[in-house]
């Protein structure tokens, strides 16, 4: 069982050291996934695994075995790559760009036998890229090269592969379709998969390991669970303004500034869309009654100016009711998002009869206000 | 499958299509020209010992042979050495020419040409092909210096283009400082021509030209890979260090041989590859290769001829022609990318 690791691996360009200490271990089977800010030495590290930057301390080793004393064809046959680069190519077919994948197994004038062809196939069928094949591969769109750029990575049939931001200039269901490639080749093919990724949603639920890489050193390095916890995110990209959800893997804006104009009757999901459409308005607002296993309550904390809620699986009580009146008194105004009013919510309703008989406007749409 | 047995059948025809027109452009390059010899005449100069000791002989198989040979082996190696160049550098418009390999060897050839004049009385053919063979070699070295120093490709053509100005720029200053009789050779040399080549030229030109094609094609393998770029070469298992400093290497030994005989060819090296990879539909090198020399070889005796009969008995310089068929060429390839990658 193959196993990649990188001990005491300092990394970086013309000598400078970028990131030291490297230690990182990928075991058969897993895929192991770098995130961390633009800039913060992502590319220059999966560069040293794949010898396209030589390291500057430390190595890499495969196995045990220190990767620079493969030879260039013995390390071909290791290591795949998926650059982050876009390829511009003259004239060639996606076939090509997949034949090439053989380089290390064919002769000296690159000739292909009938067990190569019958693998660029089958690297082809992997990615849904059969009907490619013969088209030009500057002609095809982003995604399709991608998933030729992936074919062409598989079908050099390697222990490792790494790649570069593999998702860029994808849109999402290219993004969900080319992890889920990755994650078979896994667990299939029992390669070790090694990538740098922006969506760290995605991350979240693809990777077996998180490394957070932060310009000089490596942050943290854990699980999934781990690294998803707590503040750990927002540490790591420096989030000031907006914020990070680790639940829902969402990002929301900056809260909106100011007093709160309106209060937003919401629950069971109806406020999310509100709250947004509000924050990109710039208008503060005040939300309840929500039970704080609500999702709405989720999105809530991060946009709204005062949030009126109840503990988790509690109905609704006469004094949460007054805490809700005085905050629609306060904001002047009630946007009723919410119409479904249960055993745990049915108070609520009494909230539109306060607003009728103190004639405070009920509204319905972001656009009233 | 279907589709890539049209390829192959599209490549046959591409390659028959060639040699037909190699073959009228043999024919036409011995038959037209200011003595007249009717087609029938010129097959049996060719074939028999009728007209042996004849002027007619003497004009077929000494003058216009020797010149038509000279034409279709330096128009392939320019081919070639075009289709390198763009390869290695990832640009449509590379060619030696703009990495200053005919301002190389301009250079010396001025250099050299002043010299001896003054000391000599005068430079041989022979030593001004060395001179400006020597000219090519030091500006292809220099760039080939600091393709070891960066690996940005955009850069390395920049250095090129400046180390040609550099040239050009002493150049003039030799020019200035001359005698106007010192310097009429160079003046002739800069217009280029495939004129007064014998037999002994065809065959260094022969032996330069087709050794470097024949290591150009030991090359197909890594030159196919490296058309998706240093990166992914790398990572297949190639040596690219080693491969950058035989692709330089072969490439300026093949343009430095066109310039040390037939002086600056412009445009060739530009245009033969597009219109080759155009023709064939592929840029795979095992197919392009031959198919760009055959290509090369075909435009030069064709401008060649255009060169020395159009105006008759004055002779054009055969940049002039290899212009105006090439530069539009060049135009219509920059246009129709821009149209492809909108």
């Amino acid at each position: 069982m193959q196993n990649l690791s990188a001990q005491k691996l300092s990394v970086g360009y013309n000598k400078k050291i970028l990131i030291g200490g490297i230690d990182l271990e990928v075991r058969a089977g897993e895929v192991v996934t770098l995130i961390g800010r633009n800039g913060a030495g992502k590319s220059t590290i999966l560069k040293s695994i794949t010898r396209h930057l030589e390291p500057l301390g430390g190595a890499v080793y495969l196995d045990g075995k220190d990767s620079r004393l493969l030879s260039h064809k013995d390390f071909a046959t290791q290591f795949s790559v998926v650059l982050t680069e876009r390829l511009k190519t003259d004239r060639m077919t996606c076939r090509e760009i997949v034949e090439a994948g053989r380089y290390p197994y064919t002769n000296f004038f690159g000739k292909l036998k009938e067990e190569d062809k019958r693998i660029v196939d089958e690297s082809l069928r992997m990615v849904g890229g059969e009907g490619l094949a013969e088209k030009q591969f500057s002609s095809v769109s982003d995604g399709q090269k991608q998933r030729i750029l992936l074919a062409r990575a598989i079908c050099q049939q390697p222990q490792v592969m790494v790649l570069d931001e593999p998702t860029s200039f994808l849109d999402i269901r290219y993004k969900i379709e080319l992890l889920g490639i990755l994650r078979r080749l896994a667990s299939e093919r029992k390669m070790s998969v090694i990538l740098s990724l922006h969506e760290i949603d995605l991350a979240a639920k693809i990777s077996d390991k998180i490394v957070c890489v932060d310009g000089d050193k490596i942050y943290k390095t854990g699980t999934p669970e781990e690294i998803f916890r707590g503040d750990e995110i927002r540490k790591l990209y420096g989030l000031r303004s907006g914020s990070y959800n680790l639940l829902f893997g969402s990002v929301e804006m900056e809260k909106p500034a100011g007093e709160s104009r309106v209060f937003v009757l919401a629950g069971g999901g109806t406020g999310i869309p509100i709250y947004r459409a509000l924050q990109r308005k710039g208008i503060a607002f005040s939300t309840g009654i929500l039970s704080e296993n609500d999702v709405d309550f989720q999105v809530a904390a991060d946009l709204a100016e005062t949030i009126v809620s109840v503990p988790a699986f509690s109905a609704v009580k006469d004094e949460d009711i007054e805490r809700a009146q005085k905050q629609i008194r306060r904001a002047g105004k009630l946007l009723q998002a919410c119409n479904i009013f249960g055993e745990c919510n049915q108070k609520c309703e009494e909230l539109l009869r306060f607003a009728k008989e103190n004639s405070i406007p009920l509204i319905s749409d972001v656009s009233e206000i | 499958m279907e589709k890539r047995d049209s390829g192959i059948l599209r490549w046959e025809i591409c390659y028959a299509v060639l040699v037909l027109l190699l073959f009228a452009a043999v024919v036409a390059n011995i038959w037209i020209g200011s003595a007249n010899i009717s087609v029938g005449d010129v097959f049996k100069i060719l074939f028999t010992d009728v007209f042996r000791g004849q002027a007619q002989y003497t004009i077929v198989w000494s003058i216009r042979m020797p010149r038509m040979a000279a034409a279709a082996l330096l128009g392939g190696a320019l081919g070639v050495s075009g289709y390198l160049i763009q390869t290695y550098f990832r640009n449509p418009i590379a060619s030696p020419f703009v990495l200053g390999i005919s301002s190389g060897a301009k250079m010396v050839l001025a250099f050299c040409v002043v010299i001896a004049t003054n000391l000599l009385g005068g430079l041989s053919g022979v030593s001004m092909v060395v001179a400006s063979f020597i000219g090519s070699l030091l500006a292809m070295g220099f760039v080939l210096l600091c393709a070891g120093k960066t690996k940005n490709m955009a850069i390395l053509l920049i250095i090129g283009i400046m180390i040609g100005y550099i040239c050009s720029a002493i150049t003039d200053l030799i020019i200035t400082f001359a005698k106007d009789e010192e310097i009429v050779n160079l003046t002739y040399w800069s217009m280029g021509s495939f004129s007064g080549k014998d037999w002994d030229d065809v065959a260094v030109i022969a032996g330069f030209v087709l050794v470097s094609f024949a290591g150009t094609m030991l090359l197909v393998k890594p030159i196919a890979a490296f058309r998706m770029g240093e990166g992914y070469a790398q990572s297949m298992g190639m040596n690219v260090k080693l491969f950058r400093v035989l692709i330089i290497l072969l490439s300026s030994v093949m343009s430095a041989c066109v310039v040390a005989y037939a002086g600056p060819v412009s445009f060739v090296g530009i245009a033969v590859p597009h219109l080759t990879k155009m023709m064939f539909s592929t840029s795979r090198p095992a197919v392009i290769l031959p198919g760009t020399f055959l290509m090369g070889a075909v435009f030069c005796m064709i401008c060649d001829l255009i060169a020395r009969t159009a105006f008759a008995p004055t002779e054009l310089a055969i940049g002039t022609v290899t212009a105006i068929f090439g530069a539009p060429v060049v135009i219509a390839m920059l246009l129709s990318r821009r149209r492809r990658e909108l």
